[in-house]
């Protein structure tokens, strides 16, 4: 009964996003104020039915219903509770019932807190919203049903993959969703903006804080998927460039890009056209990614077997949606341009910099997930481009701008001296030098990677701490009034400030375990000992111990240094009572300068192969990466997001401006 | 400087930007790309060069897999049915891997054995990779839709075999 409610729910939200999406714009053509109105009350309600089928489908799979085919095909009595719920979102179909409900939030959450936008915009918005939320809900309808029934219920279910039953994907694909998905309200807002023929700065500062939360969640996600396949594939990698964590990685680039350009908009009025195009492109790499890991055509460790069909499907929603708004684009497009003029020199200057580098690296992302399937379809052979690839494109392209990231908070809006700026960084120029020397004298000749990426992260995280430093007038006046004034920064500045550094530690982070991993495989009898990076690893014993749904050999290691003890690493090889599908855990112990990471594999002979890493600052990606999504946070929480979007009163942007000016001078 | 002449230089600039962009994206395009190949494949051609990294594919052949004396050194071979790869890897082989399983090696050619950095079997045990089921299908092995186990004559694929899953 509840599975035949949320399935009618499903239906009828279908109903309720079509009215949403047509009435509007319909109403909006011929100036109906009242027909209008019915977008926001239509967004809750979709909001409310799509609420109750996903609560609807969750109540299946928490009561083991099989007779559902859904959850006969993805469950188990015996899932610890955690991957029965995880479970809803763990296989397709339930997954795009997920991708509905993420988007009919982001309509209802711009109802609910756009009390201040322009009717006819927030209308707008609401009903192109709507109108993706139709193409996505014929899709469930149509080719994924989650509530499909089965005649002969089955006596259990089929379990979810095992590599899926772990805490940290349990929560990957969510906040994943919430930032694809999350772009979609940048979409609408740019989509409604074209038919309306207007960008001003009132609209980007209405944009931004959408984007910023979007890129937050997108930000977790990815760093929630990077570290799964850190210690649950058991190879102490982080990221392989696979075409699914491209997928996911292009959508964050370009939206990186639209962050930094709405500044420029919501600022200066400036590169109207560009954020447009942005806030396009990026969604439409967001429907990209859907399609590119629903369709199967591109193959991957992370794709689970897909089905062409709901590919095309996905692929005609995609042409539509890409299609439509470009022919919108090149129509009402040139009409926004104007803004404020600025030298190539300055904040905006850079900023576009920024834009141009980013909107680059997503181009050969995109080059590089998409090439083999070019040659597969000329005929000229299969072939993978993988690390190898990304490496050497990537580290000549992003490091201008990383260089360029720690200059641009330097500088003035409109124009910039660059020598004055440049003569100031003194103290960065030292560290920056420090920094590589050091790296020299702890590691020696062992290629120019390490020097480059260490340089790097100092020379940005000096950079950041300089500019700071600069806006409180540190030692340029008593240091208490240095406090008041670092007190009186506002949120968007610490955000900018803690995400900048982010991503310094983040770069320190890629670099350790990029160039400095040690890694030693080996078989290893009970008793034997081995140093790794001057760790000393003992492998104790083995012993056979039963997980809630599992059995599972654990090894246990026991690692000192200078004859101290440091930890014991326990490292598991699984096997799920439902599949044959063994999965492996690695012992991980995460201290400051690295990880110590191990590996238990088959027995061999009296031992078991063995495989010790030593991870160096890999721990510092995920907490560069937080710190990344943490600065968004903060920048959300600004006093100008907060009050929100303002009316478009003068006196206000009046306010905004001084107060910009006031924390730059 | 006018107007117009600095917008000049700054789309040369912008153009040059682009340029040594595409330039490395080609470079990168010629010399870090994995070709991949199925046993057939390599057994056709004459020469194969030592110090091009490449991909093959196939099936893991039943019965092959030992280990060597050293203990961590995995040897197995891998087939298309038509014929067969040795390969070698040293390392703990990835859960899925199993005999009678699809299965995607990559390194270096060193004569007829390839020394493999990577193995890589899919997520889902019942998964043919798309390049091993297309050099099946050449090698007329294998047709689309026909379990595994039909082209094995002696494979075992797990009994327990269920529909593809998702995620």
């Amino acid at each position: 009964m509840i599975v035949e409610i949320g399935h009618f729910a499903l239906i009828l939200s279908l109903f309720v996003a079509i009215v949403q999406g047509v009435v509007p714009l319909g109403a909006s053509a011929v100036n109906n104020r009242r027909w209008m109105g019915i977008a926001g009350p239509a967004s809750i309600a979709q909001f409310l039915l799509l609420c109750v089928a996903f609560a609807a489908l969750t109540h299946a799979f928490v009561t083991s219903d099989f007779s559902v085919l859904n959850v006969a095909n993805n469950s188990h009595t015996d899932k610890p509770m955690l991957y029965k719920v995880s479970g809803v979102w763990g296989n397709h179909e339930g997954s795009m019932l997920l991708w509905a409900l993420i988007l009919a939030t982001f309509g209802c959450a711009v109802e609910v807190f756009g009390k201040n936008l322009p009717d006819g915009l927030k209308n707008r918005t609401l009903a192109v919203q709507a109108l993706i939320s139709v193409g996505f809900l014929l899709f469930i309808l149509l080719t994924s049903n989650p509530f499909e029934r089965l005649i002969n219920v089955p006596m259990n279910g089929q379990s979810l993959n095992p590599l899926l039953q772990d805490p940290g994907l349990a929560f990957h694909p969510p906040f994943l969703y919430l930032g694809y998905v999350g772009f979609s309200i940048a979409y609408s807002f740019a989509i409604a903006a074209l038919i309306e023929g207007r960008v001003d700065e009132s609209w980007a500062r209405w944009v931004r804080p959408w984007t910023l939360a979007a890129w937050v969640f997108l930000t977790i996600g990815i760093a929630l998927g990077s570290w799964w396949a850190y210690y649950e594939l058991g190879w102490g990698g982080w990221w392989f460039w696979d075409p699914v964590e491209n997928a996911s990685f292009m959508p964050w680039l370009a939206g990186t890009a639209l962050l930094h350009s709405a500044i420029v908009v919501e600022k200066r009025g400036a590169l109207k056209n560009w954020t447009i195009f942005l806030a396009i492109i990026t969604f439409g790499l967001s429907l990209m990614g859907t399609f590119l890991v629903r369709s199967g055509v591109l193959t991957s460790v992370h794709a689970f077997a897909t089905d062409p069909e709901r590919g095309i499907f996905i692929l005609i929603l995609l042409c539509i949606a890409i299609g439509g708004s470009f022919a919108l684009y090149a129509v009402r497009g040139p009409s926004l341009s104007g803004g404020g003029l600025f030298k190539p020199i300055s904040r905006e200057g850079s900023l576009l910099f920024n834009n141009w580098i980013l909107t680059t690296a997503t181009g050969v992302v995109l080059l590089g997930t998409l090439y083999p399937l070019f040659i597969d379809a000329i005929d000229a052979g299969k072939v993978s481009v993988g690390a190898p690839f990304y490496n050497r494109v990537f580290i000549p392209i992003m490091t201008p701008l990383v260089i360029l990231m720690a200059l641009g908070p330097l500088m003035s809006w409109k124009r910039t001296d660059a020598k004055a700026v440049l003569s100031r960084l003194y103290l960065v120029y030292g560290a920056t030098l420090a920094a590589v020397v050091l790296t020299y004298i702890l590691k020696g000749e062992d290629g120019w990677g390490g020097y480059l990426g260490m340089g790097l992260a100092t020379w940005l995280a000096t950079g950041v701490l300089w500019d700071i430093a600069e806006r409180v007038k540190l030692g340029r006046t008593s240091f208490g009034e240095s406090l008041k004034r670092l007190k009186r920064q506002p949120r968007a500045t610490w955000g900018m400030t803690i995400a900048h550094l982010g991503l310094a530690v983040t770069i320190a982070g890629m670099t350790g375990a990029g160039n400095w991993k040690v890694e030693q495989i080996q078989v290893m009898n009970f008793g034997d000992q081995l140093e790794v990076a001057g760790f000393t690893y003992t492998f104790d014993h083995v012993r056979d111990v039963r997980g809630p749904n599992y059995n599972a050999l654990e090894g246990t290691f026991t690692v000192e240094k200078d004859g101290k003890f440091i930890t014991t690493l326990h490292s598991e090889n699984r096997t799920y009572d439902t599949g044959g599908m063994p999965t492996t855990e690695a012992g991980i112990y995460t201290m400051f300068l690295g990880d110590l990471y191990a590996v238990i594999g088959d027995k061999s002979g009296d031992g078991y192969v063995t495989r010790l890493y030593w991870n160096p600052l890999v721990a510092w990606l995920w907490g560069g990466s937080l710190m990344l999504a943490f600065g968004g946070l903060v920048s959300l929480t600004d006093r100008r997001h907060r009050v929100g979007a303002p009316k478009r009163a003068k006196t206000n942007r009046a306010a905004n401006n001084t107060a910009a000016e006031g924390a730059k001078a | 400087m006018k107007r117009k002449t600095r917008r000049l230089y700054m789309v040369l600039v912008g153009l040059c930007a682009l340029g040594a962009v595409a330039a490395i994206v080609l470079a990168a395009l010629e010399d870090d790309i994995v070709f991949f190949f199925s046993p057939t494949e390599i057994m056709e051609k004459d020469v194969i060069p030592a110090d091009q990294r490449i991909r093959i594919g196939g099936l893991v052949e039943s019965g092959s897999v030992t280990k060597a004396a050293d203990g961590v050194t995995n040897l197995f071979s891998v087939t298309d049915m038509a014929n067969t790869i040795e390969v070698q890897y040293k390392g703990i082989l990835p859960d899925l891997f199993r005999e009678g399983q699809g299965v995607v090696t990559e390194g270096y050619f060193q004569g007829k054995t390839l020394l493999a950095d990577e193995v890589l079997a899919k997520h889902d045990e019942n998964y043919m990779p798309p390049e091993v089921a297309e050099a099946l299908k050449k090698s007329g092995k294998w047709k689309e839709g026909e379990p595994i186990s039909e082209a094995l004559k002696n494979g075992h694929v797990p009994d327990d075999a269920k529909p593809a899953k998702e995620y």
